[in-house]
């Protein structure tokens, strides 16, 4: 697996996130209140709003544009919505976070 | 090791309760289920459907076997308990099954009462109640062609109507004059009756049933008149009575049924109860909703968490008989202190009758259009002071003011195809299949698995309606009251209050106080937690932006494709070239796709990206512009017209005015956006009269008007008040505007605020007590004292990596 740098977690607000641009698209990176970090494809499966910009709440994120709940681990929707984000892996060593794209 | 819990009862109640427990402590129990009829757990108020044709058994399953299996709990399916052995904390079936407990919950439900009559005990003779029953009607009906139904309640109208439509030739006997009478007047009666019998229903009203005979099959009945009917099925349909012998036998206290304290507590602590077959504070209970909230209340303290309450309220009752539109609510008889308005319309058989005490409503039937039932009903929970929209209010919300958006009355008559939803175009059909797919009970499991009524909001009625049709019997759906959010059970108005009382200044220390069930809460909650604190502690809270929408937290507003609109402010909607040339500028130097003027005279510049956003308002801010608040839940615009300064007709300096009122209100938070309007004459030019707050000039002053609304429902303002001078105007405004930040409901507009205090009560707070006006308003300029701070000027000098990729990789 190769790791890209992403940058330090103390520079993504808690319960917040910030985008990664790639030239596959945006990559959301999260930071939840209990420092660990998900990223997610910055697209929800419904119409394709920025997660990046949403609510952060335990492990999920409610997408700004019609309020769907996203659950960072899977990428799936939750509750009876249904439609699934793509995922990637990440990693902090001393504060810096690592992404596998 | 795992606890024990037993639960004997398999009905709705019983296993709604584990439902909720599995939701909040998966882990916490090894679970029994005792049930006696030998199926899963099925949708009791769904067997009228069953009955008649329109459904089958299957359809009405709510959990079956597999659902048992795969949240490991035993069933004993066919078991009767016969014996709590409290000592040793077990219960013994029929069969000799012994089970262990730790807890016990007891949801034995309700049994039908059978009347005492000789030959009550012939083959023939049956109730309505079970899947058993069910298939006896079903069966007799292919032979045998005539039933008598006994009672003219509900239920007793359900059945015959099955019966009906299974091809018997029914006749109901109902012991008073009026049909249902636990849920209609004599007038709603009368209209029923009429369209029964028009279907060929027969009935013999007032009369009382002596015996019933037969040789091997039910053969007559018998009345106390003298009078006789021959039969060949009788239905008992007189009334519900709670299962408590088990409970009883095992020395539980129980009275008309088990009786249970607010946690659904019985007697003996480690047993609980919850349903049909309980007594809570001397009331017994026969409606799905109910029990729905004791089983949320029981599982929180199975869970023990120990936080929950039951706390019965009035309840509504909205139902389908045999295609019929009923809705009765509270005390609708009245008495010798209340009013009544009634309306009666036979020829379109639709009768609505209000009943009025001490200007609050406290009753409602309504036959025929049951569509404004919901919001009659919100009326009497909320205890809305009515004196005000008393002349128009028998008619329907629609007639309060509001035009809505021409939605239908009724569903009955709507094809599939129809849609309801308008915001999210869903139809009556996807409604009606999710309903039966998915076993959806409420309003709010139909917005989650639809999204109708999920977004405005305004076709919620017709949602109700349909859920009512397709659920039939006595439904309702109508809960004691709303939780902020699925984090709580509390209130708005509870947790406002207690972040009052108990000092509690951050949103940490809230949750954890208050016993949130999410540590960090969820997107509901959060917001309003953070405007609930800023409104409640002005200059002392420490605003959270990780728990504002993202309009709020990057002060622009996000659009469909995740670019961002940007309106600056032009007070009162005056602006010169200069202003107009720098605007011109910035919109070239960021190529801004769309220019556009909105409806509250600025101008929107569309589609710019996130990353120029500080960019550009740096440059905006040094051509003298600061943020429109276009985005916030906050004073949106006061729009104006040009009013004596150039106008021949104006009588006062409307767009002064307007400006001034922008510049003391501007940057102000409140529960949700704000519009204010100043027309400089009564042909208002400014429509200030659909605005949150509306100045209306005249010849001698400045009349007020409130709680106006142009969107999802047309609203007209409501005259608040006339005044002499600018300076009076002004300081009403900010009084008017801090009642609302203090009171208000966060995304609660001023319309539907008003409608829930009512108007009188914010005239007494704010025209009729000087000294309380003078109080508001006086908060309302202290916490605008740190307000007024451009966020985009200080986002633009300080807050720029909010902004911008934390880095981009090739």
């Amino acid at each position: 697996m190769s790791w890209t740098e992403v940058g330090p977690l103390a520079d993504i607000p808690n319960k917040g996130s910030r985008v990664l641009e790639t030239p596959d698209g945006n990559v959301a990176v999260f930071r939840t209140a209990g420092d660990e970090v998900f990223a997610l494809y910055d697209q929800c499966p419904h119409k394709a709003g920025p997660l990046s910009q949403g609510i952060v709440y335990d492990k999920r994120v409610a997408c700004p544009l019609h309020n769907w709940v996203i659950d960072m681990e899977s990428g799936e929707a939750t509750g009876p919505d249904e439609g699934c984000t793509r995922t990637f892996e990440t990693k902090v060593e001393d504060g810096v976070i690592f992404i596998s794209l | 090791m795992r606890e024990k819990l037993v639960l004997i009862g398999n009905g709705m109640a019983g296993v709604r309760t584990l439902e909720e427990l599995l939701k909040l402590a998966p882990e916490k129990y090894d679970i029994t289920v005792f049930g006696e009829e030998p199926y899963g757990n099925y949708n009791r108020i769904m067997l009228s459907p069953v009955l008649a044709g329109e459904k089958t058994i299957d359809e009405i399953m709510i959990n079956d076997l597999q659902w048992y299996e795969d949240n490991n709990i035993t069933l004993h399916a066919g078991k009767k308990v016969t014996e709590i052995d409290r000592v040793n904390r077990r219960v013994i079936a029929d069969d000799g099954t012994v089970e262990e407990y730790d807890r016990l919950l007891l949801a034995t439900g309700s049994r039908p009462f059978i009347l005492p009559l000789p030959g009550a005990d012939l083959p023939g003779v049956i109730s309505f109640r079970d899947i058993k029953d069910v298939d006896t009607m079903l069966e007799t009906s292919k032979s045998r062609k005539r039933a008598v139904v006994i009672g003219g309640g509900l239920l007793g109208l359900e059945a015959a109507n099955g019966l009906m439509l299974q091809g018997m030739d029914v006749t109901v006997v109902h012991i008073s004059g009026i049909l249902m009478n636990q849920q209609l007047d004599e007038s709603a009666s009368d209209l029923m009756l009429e369209e029964l019998q028009a279907k060929g229903m027969k009935f013999l009203m007032n009369h009382a049933t002596e015996s019933i005979s037969g040789d091997d099959w039910v053969k007559k009945i018998h009345f106390k008149d003298g009078t006789e009917l021959d039969t060949d099925l009788v239905v008992m349909a007189v009334g519900i009575r709670p299962n408590t012998e088990l409970a009883e036998s095992a020395g539980i206290h129980a009275e008309r049924g088990i009786v249970v304290d607010d946690t659904m507590q019985t007697f003996d602590p480690t047993i609980y109860s919850v349903g049909e077959c309980v007594q809570h504070r001397n009331q017994t209970f026969g409606l799905v909703a109910p029990l729905f909230e004791q089983a949320k209340v029981c599982a929180n303290h199975l869970a023990k968490m120990g936080i929950a309450r039951y706390i019965s309220t009035v309840t509504s009752t909205k139902l389908k008989v045999t295609g019929i539109d009923l809705f009765s609510a509270g005390d609708f008889n009245g008495d010798e202190d209340s009013e009544d308005l009634v309306f009666k319309d036979a020829a379109r058989r639709v009768y609505k009758k209000l009943v009025i005490k001490n200007d609050k409503l406290i009753g409602v039937v309504l036959y025929g259009d049951t569509v404004d039932g919901t919001w009659y009903f919100q009326l009497m929970k909320d205890e809305t002071d009515v004196s005000d929209i008393r002349e128009n209010m028998l008619f329907g919300q629609h007639h309060i003011g509001d035009s809505g958006h021409g939605a239908a009355n009724s569903t009955d008559n709507l094809p599939d195809d129809a849609e309801i939803c308008g915001c999210n175009g869903v139809c009556k059909g996807d409604i009606t299949s999710a309903i039966a797919e998915h076993s959806l009970f409420t309003l709010d499991e139909v917005k989650a698995h639809t999204k109708a009524s999920a977004s405005c909001g305004s076709c919620a009625g017709l949602v109700e309606q349909i859920l009512a049709s397709e659920l039939g019997s006595d439904f309702n759906d109508t809960p004691s009251k709303k939780a902020l959010c699925g984090c709580t059970d509390m209130s708005h108005d509870e947790v406002k209050t207690a972040i009052k009382q108990q000092e509690l200044k951050t949103i940490p220390q809230l949750m954890d106080a208050l016993e949130w069930q999410n540590e960090d809460g969820c997107h509901v909650c959060r917001p309003a937690l953070n405007y609930y604190m800023l409104s409640s502690w002005p200059n002392e809270y420490n605003d959270d932006p990780q728990s504002r929408f993202i309009n709020e937290r990057v002060h622009a507003n996000i659009q469909k494709d995740g670019t961002y609109s940007v309106v600056p402010r032009i007070w009162g909607g005056v602006t010169n070239p200069r202003e107009l040339r720098a605007i011109a500028d910035i919109s070239d130097k960021y190529e801004v796709p769309t220019v556009k003027i909105t409806g509250g005279q600025r101008i929107d510049l569309l589609g710019v990206k996130k990353d120029d956003l500080p960019k550009m308002w740096a440059d905006l801010s040094s051509a003298g512009f600061v943020s429109g608040h276009a985005y916030g839940k906050s004073l949106r615009t006061v729009k104006t017209c040009v009013g004596s300064e150039w106008c021949r007709f104006g009588t006062q300096d409307s767009t002064g005015l307007g400006i001034k009122v922008e510049k003391m209100t501007w940057g102000s938070w409140t529960p949700h956006k704000f519009k204010i309007a100043v027309s400089g004459c009564p042909r208002n030019c400014a429509e200030a009269t659909i605005k949150d707050i509306g100045v209306v000039c005249v010849d001698s002053g400045y009349e007020l008007h409130v709680g106006g609304n142009g969107g999802i429902k047309v609203r007209a303002t409501d005259f608040l008040c006339k005044v002499d001078t600018e300076e009076e105007a002004m300081e009403y405004i900010a009084a008017y505007m801090q009642l609302y930040r203090e009171e208000g409901h966060y995304l609660e507009r001023t319309a539907p605020w008003i409608e829930r205090v009512g108007l009188k009560h914010v005239q007494s707070l704010v025209v009729d007590d000087e000294a309380n006006r003078k109080a508001l308003a006086e908060r309302f300029y202290e916490s605008q004292e740190n307000a007024q701070d451009d966020p985009w000027a200080e986002h633009a000098a300080k807050h720029k990596e909010n902004y911008i990729p934390i880095k981009q990789v090739s």
